[in-house]
């Protein structure tokens, strides 16, 4: 019993820690001034005129529509990639694995730079696409990393078992592998999302034709401040991604509930 | 039809898009315009070991590996909570999870609105508490607290996973062979988990060595961390031969590590959970 | 799950087939013309761009940057094809030096006449042949009265250790050095290597004082009384006293640097006519008023200034007098050689703080 109290106590610190600042920017968009150094009263005006400024929400716009598709693709090559790196002989799978992990090793200047002189050489102009296609390349290797532990640490026998049995490399893929690395995979998406939604300097270096995201928008305003606005616009979504995985929790957990009967 | 296919499509992309990075800092890096031709130089990666700038490469890795192991230290039994829990619900991964989807500039802002030493939310709290204030910002400790803090989902995320799939009749075995909690931890639990640190360690250590925003916002600007320096390279001083150079030995003195760490692991998990 | 997920994508989908294309009514004089916009962030009114499409039927692809550096890197790239460029005075100089902007047509920018006179002929444009001037603004010492009880005219104070821990400098190699090079007696350009290690000598005597080198945090530290003193931009000054009574703005007797961001275009541009119609109704005295209120800094236009409230007008902070303004500096270009001296010492100093 005191080990359940003491992991309740760890995880609510942690959750703490976590949480604190996240509580502040909330109440912040309260705020009825637009310093974070003082409490000028509570008001809903940030909320209203969120959508007032265009720029704002075409960012969000952009924001989630690249970080959704980036990491839809990003998981499905990914998810790929692993399993077929999985397969391989040592050698390859490390000479691969190494440079998989390169793009993570540089700082995002490094790789925001070098992206837009490779599209500005194979003449590719910037814009949707750019951006789309840098996303897609730094979100890969995180869906590998996500994805390739669980891969090495399963039951190889349990594919070649179904080989076996009479099923063909796909179906064997499908409904044995996939299974078993599907909570990975999820993280995988999960972090790919998070790591889009978070770009800043990859993305201001292959972003154009009008099109920002909404670090973007954010990063540029640190010469003037910071518009409570965006304290605003992070709020719902935040509570309406944090809805939206309640929700889904909700029903798995009634679809487990129902299988067990 | 091979398994192996499947990754070639990622095979290509990485070609295309993984390597021409490298190639322009190892172009950018190693040669320089001279009078028109293109010459090797060793003049920037020389650079790169002159007193400042390699003692703000160590300092780096110095915050970053505090960082980078505060996070392993924290995040490492949260997991194993959490994966005791894991059959109940996974709501509670994803709420570790949550505070990453808020901007993270946004966030190291909000830290500040927490930390500032007169009016900051912590030391009004712990004024009213009668206790001592924190006078934490424009410190090294304050760096590492913004690294921890934000890197410390991706570390949770891997081990978590890795722990989950454990294949509980191991567990079992383990006990029945009298092992106590302790030694099964130590001996079975923590070996059969390395891949997901191995990739926790990756996914904290890089970014951390490379950060720029955290220096400036929590270390007050007094600290020149090198994610700071290679950034001035390439925007201040267009010294892109040096930015690249820097950038270059970074990455390679990280391979270099991360190939030691690979000793560690090697042949420990090929066929894991499934012995039997 | 999974058809929460097709849901969603497709819904992106249909979203992003719906975005409306441009406008081709053709009664607007340049309907159907695209413009890249790239300005700072959060520089614009929030109705401007949107005003100005519904009068040309020009559609605005707008970029924001936040430093001249990073605007500078990406233009020179050549990624996109800009019409319009806001920069900053010095790095307005350095286009101009390598002939990146295209001499303006006035006669497709009547409002300019609208440019108060003593804006004219600035350094870093002296035949007001490349840009229009946009914002402009001073630095100074913004001041805490509860903390400060003596005077403020001079850089000295932030040398003053009566007031350790309780100083905010610049965390940029400029603005840091022109306080140093000011307090020494020197200009803010110069390239005199003495000079210039002079300056990082003061830095490096002031540091121990300094509680941070910020950039926009300088507002927040100041209006919460974390310091006593700090360096600021003039607009920002003015919002911060608007929120603490006790804080106070002074432009130090020794002198200081006055800035401008100005509108030019770069050699880039695929269609100067349109771009010089932005300028032009960017110039216009309802859409000067409307940037100029909501973004709080000083207005080069003498229309829009007319318009402002008269605390804001006679407002010493927001618009000095002619004397202080001619103790005054515009930055200049300081050329490769010297920026990346420049910027050594910026290293040498952050290096010597720990």
């Amino acid at each position: 019993m005191v080990k359940k109290g003491l992991e309740r106590i760890y995880l609510g610190l942690i959750l703490l820690f976590l949480y604190a600042p996240i509580f502040t920017l909330m109440i912040f968009s309260f705020n009825d001034s637009k310093s974070r150094a003082k409490w000028g009263g509570f008001t809903l005006k940030w909320y209203q005129s969120m959508f007032n400024d265009p720029i704002i929400v075409k960012s969000l716009y952009y924001t989630l529509t690249i970080a959704l598709i980036s990491a839809v693709i990003a998981t499905v090559i990914g998810t790929a990639a692993a399993i077929g790196i999985q397969a391989m002989s040592r050698k390859r799978r490390e000479t691969i694995m190494n440079v998989t992990y390169l793009p993570v090793l540089n700082a995002d200047i490094v790789t925001g730079i070098a992206f837009m002189l490779f599209f500005i050489g194979i003449g590719l102009k910037l814009g949707f696409s750019t951006m789309l296609l840098a996303h897609i390349t730094f979100n890969i290797p995180y869906v590998i990393l996500s994805v390739l532990p669980k891969l090495r640490s399963m039951n190889k026998y349990t594919y070649e078992a179904a080989l076996d049995l009479g099923a063909t490399s796909i179906m064997a893929v499908r409904k044995v592998i996939l299974p078993e690395i599907a909570p990975n995979i999820i993280t995988g998406f999960l972090l790919a999302f998070t790591l889009s939604l978070d770009d800043f300097v990859i993305s201001y270096f292959t972003a154009g034709n009008g099109v920002s995201n909404l670090s973007i928008t954010i990063y540029t305003m640190t010469r003037r401040g910071i518009k409570p606005e965006i304290n605003a616009i992070s709020t719902i979504m935040f509570m309406a991604i944090l809805i939206l995985l309640l929700t889904i929790n909700k029903r798995r957990e009634k679809a487990v509930r129902k299988e067990k009967y | 039809m091979n398994r192996r296919w499947l990754a070639y499509p990622y095979v290509v992309w990485m070609i295309a898009f993984i390597l021409v990075p490298l190639f322009m800092i190892f172009y950018y890096g190693v040669t320089k315009d001279d009078g028109g031709q293109i010459v090797f130089t060793a003049e920037f990666i020389k650079k790169t070991f002159e007193p400042i700038y390699f003692n703000a490469m160590a300092k780096s890795f110095l915050y970053a590996g505090f960082a980078t192991l505060i996070c392993l230290v924290l995040a490492y039994p949260l997991a194993l909570i959490l994966a005791g829990k894991a059959g109940k619900s996974s709501a509670m991964l994803f709420i570790f999870i949550l505070p990453m989807w808020m901007n993270f500039l946004l966030r190291t802002y909000a830290w500040l609105t927490l930390l500032e030493t007169n009016n900051g939310v912590v030391n009004t709290l712990l004024r009213l508490l009668h206790l001592p204030s924190i006078n934490i910002l424009g410190t090294p400790n304050a760096i590492i607290l913004g690294m921890v803090y934000n890197f410390l989902p991706f570390m949770v995320l891997p081990i978590y996973n890795t722990l989950v799939k454990i294949d509980p009749y191991i567990l079992e075995a383990a006990h029945d062979l009298g092992a106590d909690s302790f030694q099964r931890l130590i001996r079975v639990v923590f070996p059969l988990s390395l891949p997901g640190v191995m990739s926790g360690i990756t996914m904290v250590f890089m970014p951390a060595v490379t950060s720029f925003v955290i220096p400036n916002l929590l270390g007050s600007g007094k600290v020149n961390l090198i994610g700071n320096l290679i950034e001035q390279q390439f925007l201040m001083t267009y010294n892109w031969g040096f930015g690249s150079a820097m950038s270059l030995i970074l990455m390679i003195i990280i391979l270099l590590a991360m190939g030691l760490m690979k000793r560690f692991d090697k042949g420990n998990l090929e066929g894991g959970a499934g012995r039997w | 799950m999974k058809k929460l997920l097709i849901v969603i994508l497709a819904g992106v989908l249909i979203l992003s087939a719906c975005s409306k294309g441009p406008e081709t009514d053709t009664s607007k004089p340049y309907a159907g013309a695209t413009l890249n916009i790239y300005n700072w962030g959060d520089y614009i009114a929030e109705n401007t761009l949107t005003r100005f499409t519904e009068e040309t039927g020009i559609k605005v692809n707008y970029e924001m940057f936040d430093s001249n550096e990073i605007m500078y890197t990406k233009y020179k790239s050549g990624a996109v094809d800009y019409d319009v460029l806001i920069p900053s005075d010095y790095m307005i100089e350095k286009l101009i030096l390598e002939e990146e902007l295209v001499k303006l047509d006035f006669d497709n920018i009547p409002n300019s006449e609208y440019i108060d006179e003593s804006f004219k002929g600035l350094a870093y444009d002296k035949n007001d042949e490349y840009s229009v001037p946009y914002m402009w603004g001073t630095v100074g010492i913004l001041y805490n009265t509860s903390m400060v009880d003596e005077e403020v005219d001079s850089w000295n104070i932030l040398w003053d250790e009566k007031y350790s821990g309780q100083i905010i400098m610049q965390n940029s190699v400029r603005d840091a050095f022109a306080v140093a090079l000011k307090k020494l007696g020197h200009s803010v350009n110069s390239t005199s290597k003495a000079e210039v290690d002079q300056a990082l000598e003061a830095l490096k005597e002031q540091s121990p004082l300094v509680q941070a080198y910020v950039i926009d945090e300088v507002k927040d530290k100041m209006i919460g009384n974390e310091a006593a003193l700090a360096v600021i931009y003039s607009g920002e000054a003015i919002f911060t006293a608007d929120e603490n009574e006790d804080l106070a703005y002074a432009i130090p007797k020794e002198g200081t640097n006055l800035w401008f961001d100005s509108m030019v275009i770069p050699k880039s541009t695929q269609n100067q006519e349109a771009a010089e119609a932005f300028i032009n109704f960017m110039c216009d005295p309802e859409t000067a008023f409307n940037n100029t209120d909501y973004i709080g800094y000083s207005t080069p236009h003498k229309e829009a200034k007319e318009m402002l409230a008269d605390e804001i007008k006679n407002d010493p902070a927001a618009y000095p007098s002619k004397e202080v303004l001619d103790n005054c500096e515009v930055f200049v270009d300081l050329g490769q050689e010297m920026t990346e001296y420049y910027n050594e010492k910026w290293n040498e100093l952050k290096a010597s703080l720990n």
